[in-house]
Formats: structure tokens, sequence, C-alpha cells
């Protein structure tokens, strides 16, 4: 069971297989491999298979080492000196980096703003998306063009984007700022992105509008997904449009929002850019983000041990919310969905 | 069965593991050895050099000037990479991790020297240049450590407030304040006219911190504060009281809409815009600050004739000289592994010849005393003169203590225009980053 921890999908499944006899390799291929072997050609010799499973995950697994392993690897050890970047690594202070790092208050608080991130991408993109998504999937004059405005802010390059509401979101010459003036209402006087309670309301919601576009577009995906004969029984039922959607819509739609989530809580852990174009993680510190934190000890203090102190932490944070996603929640997406799989896919 | 699976998995991922240490030992093996790109190999010699004068007519000087050099030494050749300043900032930090420097690059003094000093970086010139050396005379303070000299400055600015001409006539200020009295009044008329006194890119935090870098140098001695720099102590309370006269300068409100986020030099809202184009009164901002205006405005002149200039007013009762100036520089430095004629190459950099073409092409505030009249810019021209007779020209501290404890410091600071931090989180900001680097 300790297994689970790596490897949360195959667990259950290696077990299963095993059962048949087929040899088992990686935990990963494992079923795949058993199928096309117990299917079409029959089971070849075993040395043979382990051959082809090393040569065909050999470049990816190399490139998965050099790129994705060795620098977490690095990064622990760069984590565990006092160095400044240059030189030789000979200041070893143990753990002492990350004591330094959990007793910022900066990289607590930036800890608190990539939750709150979370949190309000899913409250406020979620039942958007969905509405949208609902109301785009009708039959609806002006569709192409409403889809491609909705999607068009996720294409758009984040640094452009950031540049843009920044100049946006100026006080005096800021457009917002004249916009509200328009219907009486006034920005605070230091501008949305100077003043520390409202820097992340400002910068929440030019995310949700850079990714509002992609949700919409994986809902609406997930909608094609959803069997035509469904509508029509629900219609010889004399179900209402909401009732339909309300049953049958929603509920089939749950893998994709799920999914959904998922990236949208990685990547809100992982913000960085738009977050460092609009306010640098300021004023006041009200904005950092775990990563605006340490690529300001990296390269702004050239303090690269504390940077890899939080970039640790940050991946054991994003590794530890993966897991924990994928066992309570994508659980059901995941495993044994056989009898409604046939229905939604 | 379970045993058979599980050496069958291991030994198929300890091959790929094995070849992958393979690839990384390899590359890692190869970095290491690139420590220098040139030496000598026979009679041709190539230096490569890192500037920032990245367009005209500096960047045409430079290449003159690299020509002229190869031309009187036959067989050297001179690489020459002109960049924009940030982008060789950053090049410079990753070509120092790499082992890969630059034969000859900018190096701006104080703990950031220090850091490469320490890692064995940076030639000691003492020797090797001791007539330049001399020539410089005290500019080259800022550039030695434990009496060596690690390079040679070419370029020495001062910090000051630039204005608007024009806007304080509009408000009846008919001279420059030279006390923080007199400047709040010259902030209350500014105000009364309608017109905002001061612009600040907090943004960037260090134009804010240079408020309070001025704060300390007009509370504090000479000596408390070099002291400072060099035993990392601020525990004499003219730091906390430089922190107080920055509160309330803050709490009376001159700065432009939006503070907290303006950029410092960089688009049509940053500070240095909102002083070129008239929307504010004055800026406190270095030697550049010309430079910047003129390419923040559509005519290229930036503020022309109604360009102003006046130093940082005296504090009522501070122990500083108000004389001294708050300044900084850039130095020419050899990397360790260079080879003998790039350091040549410097010194005929520092030369009255090199020097006064520098001046006339208005380039920087030469260091040489036998270029200073050839400074044409009459602005550039007068800020010399302060920086000529001022009793000492501090560092600023950020550049003094290095990156780790200038960027704390700043931080601090930067809260403190905020409203959410107090005078003594600065000093305390500053003294606990310092003693986690001690």
């Amino acid at each position: 069971m300790a297994d689970d921890t790596t490897a949360p999908r195959g667990a259950t499944v290696s077990p299963a297989t095993s059962t048949t006899q087929a040899p088992v390799v990686g935990r990963a291929t494992a079923r795949p491999t058993a199928r096309v072997a117990g299917g079409r050609r029959g089971p070849g010799p075993a040395w043979r298979k382990r051959a082809e499973i090393v040569f065909f995950v050999a470049p990816a697994l190399l490139l998965f080492l050099f790129f994705v392993v060795w620098p977490i690897v690095k990064a622990v050890q760069f984590s565990l000196y006092r160095w400044k970047g240059f030189g030789p690594l000979v200041d070893f202070v143990g753990l002492r980096n990350y004591v330094s790092v959990l007793q910022n208050d900066v990289f607590t608080d930036a800890l608190q703003h990539n939750l709150t991130i979370v949190v309000f991408s899913i409250l406020i993109q979620l039942p958007l998306g969905l509405a949208i998504a609902l109301l785009l999937n009708r039959r609806l004059w002006g569709q192409g063009v409403l889809r491609t405005i909705i999607f068009v802010p996720y294409v758009l390059a984040e640094v452009i984007a950031g540049v843009v509401w920044f100049q946006l979101l100026q006080p005096q010459y800021g457009v917002i700022d004249a916009v509200l003036g328009v219907v009486g209402l006034e920005g605070p006087p230091q501008g949305w992105l100077g003043t520390p309670d409202k820097a992340m309301i400002a910068v929440i919601a030019v995310l949700t509008w850079k990714y509002l576009g992609l949700a919409v577009i994986l809902f609406l995906a997930g909608l094609q997904g959803v069997p035509e004969e469904l509508y029509e029984a629900s219609q010889l039922d004399g179900a209402s449009w909401w009732q339909t959607q309300r049953r049958i819509t929603i509920p089939l739609l749950g893998p994709t929002v799920r999914t959904w989530a998922f990236l949208s809580m990685i990547g809100s852990l992982q913000l960085f850019d738009m977050v460092w174009i609009l306010t640098k993680g300021g004023p006041a510190n009200a904005t950092t983000t775990m990563v605006t934190f340490l690529v300001t000890e990296g390269t702004k203090r050239q303090n690269f041990g504390i940077a890899s102190a939080a970039s640790v932490i940050l991946f054991v944070v994003a590794l530890t919310f993966a897991l924990l996603y994928q066992r309570f929640v994508m659980r059901r997406d995941t495993h044994d969905p056989a009898p409604r799989k046939k229905a939604h896919r | 069965m379970k045993t058979k699976t599980r050496t069958a998995a291991l030994r198929t991922l300890s091959l790929g593991l094995g070849v992958a240490l393979l690839a990384t030992a390899c590359s890692s093996g190869g970095t290491g050895e690139a420590e220098e790109t040139s030496g000598d190999t026979g009679d041709s010699t190539t230096i490569t050099w890192w500037h920032n004068s990245n367009t005209a007519p500096g960047k045409d000087y430079y290449e003159k000037v690299a020509a002229d050099f190869s031309e009187a030494n036959p067989g050297v050749q001179i690489e020459v990479s002109a960049m924009q300043h940030d982008d060789m900032v950053t090049k410079l930090d990753a070509a120092f991790q790499s082992g890969d420097a630059p034969d000859i690059y900018m190096e701006r003094g104080g703990g950031e020297m220090q850091a490469h000093v320490e890692a064995g970086l940076t030639k000691d010139l003492s020797d090797v240049a001791a007539d330049t050396i001399s020539t410089l005379g005290s500019s080259v303070a800022g550039w030695q450590i434990d009496g060596q000299t690690y390079g040679l400055p070419f370029s020495m600015g001062v910090v000051g407030f630039w204005y608007n001409k024009a806007l304080f006539e509009q408000a009846g200020v008919t001279e420059a304040p030279a006390t923080w009295d007199e400047f709040y009044t010259v902030i209350d008329k500014l105000k009364a006219a309608g017109i905002e006194p001061i612009s600040v890119g907090v943004g960037e935090k260090w134009p804010a911190a240079h408020y309070w870098y001025y704060f300390v140098l007009r509370e504090c001695s000479q000596k408390v504060l070099q002291d400072g720099v060099s035993t990392l102590d601020f525990s004499d309370p003219c730091f906390a009281k430089a922190g107080e006269n920055l509160e309330k300068l803050v709490a009376a409100e001159p700065f432009n809409a939006g503070f907290l986020s303006t950029p410092a030099q960089k688009g049509p809202t940053s500070a240095s815009a909102l002083l070129a184009t008239g929307k504010v009164a004055m800026e406190l901002a270095g030697h550049w600050e010309p430079g910047v205006m003129q390419g923040l405005t559509e005519d290229k002149q930036g503020l022309g004739e109604d360009t102003g200039w006046f130093p940082f007013p005296a504090v009522t009762g501070g122990k500083g000289d108000p004389a001294a100036v708050l300044g900084g520089g850039d130095a020419w430095a050899v990397s360790e592994g260079a080879p003998d004629v790039a350091v040549d190459f410097v010194k005929y950099l520092l030369s009255d010849e090199v020097q006064q073409g520098f001046a006339e092409q208005d380039m920087g505030l030469p260091t040489n005393p036998a270029a200073v009249e050839f400074v044409k810019d009459p602005a550039l021209a007068a800020l010399l003169e302060v920086r000529d007779s001022s009793p000492f020209v501090q560092l600023y501290f950020d550049t003094a203590f290095g990156t780790s404890v200038g960027g704390a410091m700043n931080d601090a600071i930067a809260l403190v225009f905020a409203s959410s931090g107090s005078a003594q989180d600065i000093v305390d900001a500053t003294q606990s980053a310092a003693d986690a680097e001690k």
C-alpha cells in the first residue's frame, strides 16, 4: 500500500492483471501490454516484451529523468546550502533554509494567496464557465463569434495580457477607472494595483478574464460527449430545459469539470507571470505567490539556497494537492467507471 | 512471481538511470571545464568585453575605441557585446554561475563586487593598474576591499531632485528648497496649485529606497555610516530616525496617484515619464534622469529647458553633512582568468583620451579629472560640480550591502511607503538580513 503515493492508479490495477498470469513489468504500462499480449499476438517470450518496453520507454524516461528528476534532485541539494549562485557549494546549512522560508511571513502569506487564488478560481470560473458553456451549447445566433470572444484571452500571451491590463488598471490615466467614472463609481485613489487590499481582487479579476475561456472550451467539449439519445429521452419524458441540464448534462459533465478543476488548481499554485507583470507581488507583498517569492529570492537577491528550499516546499505542496485530489476526487473517474463509461465516452 | 516482476522493473529502471546519469555526467563535465573562453593562442589573442552602451552614440564610440586598441596592439582582437543594462546584469549572473564570464565586464562595487571577489572571479588590479588607480584618486574607494582594487570606475553620478522649472514657477516657488521645512512648503504650494508634487516608482522599490538612503545620509554622521557599511551594524538610532523622516514625508502625501505600483522608468505611466511629460513637479533620481526622460518623450527632448536640479535638502538636527551625496558608479573589472592584455585595455579605457571622448558624447560623468571639462550637457556638468565638491559620495546602500541585504532593506522601505511598515521595521529587516550573511 505504500506504493499508493507514487502511482495511485496502478496500485489497484496490478494485482488484478497479475492474476491473469501475464508478465507484468512497469505498473503504469501493465494494462495495455497485458491486453495486447492476450489479444492479437498471443503471449510471446518474456525477454522480448521487456526489450520492447525498454526500447519504447527509454527516450521518454531519459528526457524525464534529465529535465524533471535531475533538476528536482539539484534543487534539493541547493536547498541545503547557503549559496549565492556562483562559486562552489561549500556552506552546508542543513535544513536552516527551510526553517527560514517557513518562518518568513512573506512566504506564508504567499502560500495563503495561492490558496485564495485556488479557491476563487474555482468558485468564480466554475459556475460562470458552466453557465456560458450551457448557453453556447444551444443553437444561438452569433455562437461562433461569442465562442471566439470568450476564448481569445486564453490564447493571448500572458505577458501581453498582463501589460495591457497593467495600463488599463492605472489610476487617473487608466481606462477602467474612466469607465467606472462614467457610471458614477470611483476606483481606489492609489489605483487597483497600488492598494494593498484591492490588488488581489484585481489580480483575480484579470485571471478570471484570462482563464474563463479555457473552462468554457473544455466544458463545451465535454458537452459534445453527452449522447443525443439522453436528450431525446428526456424530451419524450417532458423534461424542461433546466431539468435536462440539471439531471443529465451537468452530471455527465462531471469528469470534464473535475479535470478542469485539477488543472486550474495546479496552475493557481504555480502562478507567476500574470502577478509578476501586474504587481511584482506588491504592493506591500499583498499579491506575492510562492513562485514570485522564490524568483525574488533567487534571481533578485541571489539567495539560491532559500529559493531552492521554497521551490521544494512548493513542489511538496503541489504534489500533496495533486495526490489528494487524485485520491478523493478524480478516483471516481479513473477507477472502475464501467457502468457509466459507455454512456458518456 | 511477484519478486520476478519487481526485479525486471528494477533492471529496466536502473538501465534508464544509468544512461541518464551518463548523459548528465558528460554535460556537467563539459560546463565545468569551459572556464576560459579566451587565452593566448600563438600570437593572436581575443578578449571579450561586455558593456551596456547599446545605443548611439555610445555604442559607436566604444566600437571605435576597441578598433583603435586592436590597431595599436597587433594580434589583439576585442569581441564587444553591447547589451541593454538589465539584460547584461542577468547574463553576467548566468556567466558567473557557469564559470564563463567575459574578460572585461561592468562592476558596480559594494557587496555585489565583494561576492564576486570572494568567489575568486575578479582580478586584483592594485599592482597591474597602479598608475590608473592613482589618476582616478578617491573615486576608486568603492571598488576596494582591504586596500586592494578590483575595479576602475569610469562613470560616477549622484542622486538628487530633478524638477520642472515651469511647474515650480506656476506654483509660485521661486527658490529650490534647501531644508526639509522649506521642502514641505514647496509641497503645499504645489498642491495648492493643483500640481502633483513628486513621482516615485515604488513598483520597483529602489527609487523609493533612495529616500531612506538619503535620510540616513543626512541623519547619520559619516563615521557611523562608514562603520555601518563595513560592520553591518545598524543599532545607531540615526538609522531609525531616518525612517521617521520618511514616515513623515509619506504622511504628507506628496506622491503621484498609484505610486505603489508605478514603475521607475518603463512606459508612459512610469515615474520618470510623469516628470518628463509635466504631470508631476519633481522626482528623486540620479544622473541618468535627463537621458531617461529624453527617451520617454516624443520629441526626444525630455523636459528640455525646464529641467532643474537641486540636492536632497538638509534635515534639521541631522548629524550628516548636508553636502554629502548619494551616488554610485560603474567600473570596469577584469575576470580572474583573463589574459594580461585585458588589463591593458581597461587601462586604455580610463586614459585621458578615451575618457575625454566619453565625456564629449555625454555618456556619463567621467572619473578621470582630465576629462571633466569635456562634458557638454549643462545639467550633467552641474552635477559633476556637485559630485566633485562633495565631502563624500555614499554608494547606494543596496549595492553597498549586496543583493541579499539590499533586497530585504528595499522591501522594508517600500512597506513604509505602503504605510504597512514602520521606521524600526526597516532597521530590523536590514539587520536580520545582514546577520544571516555573517
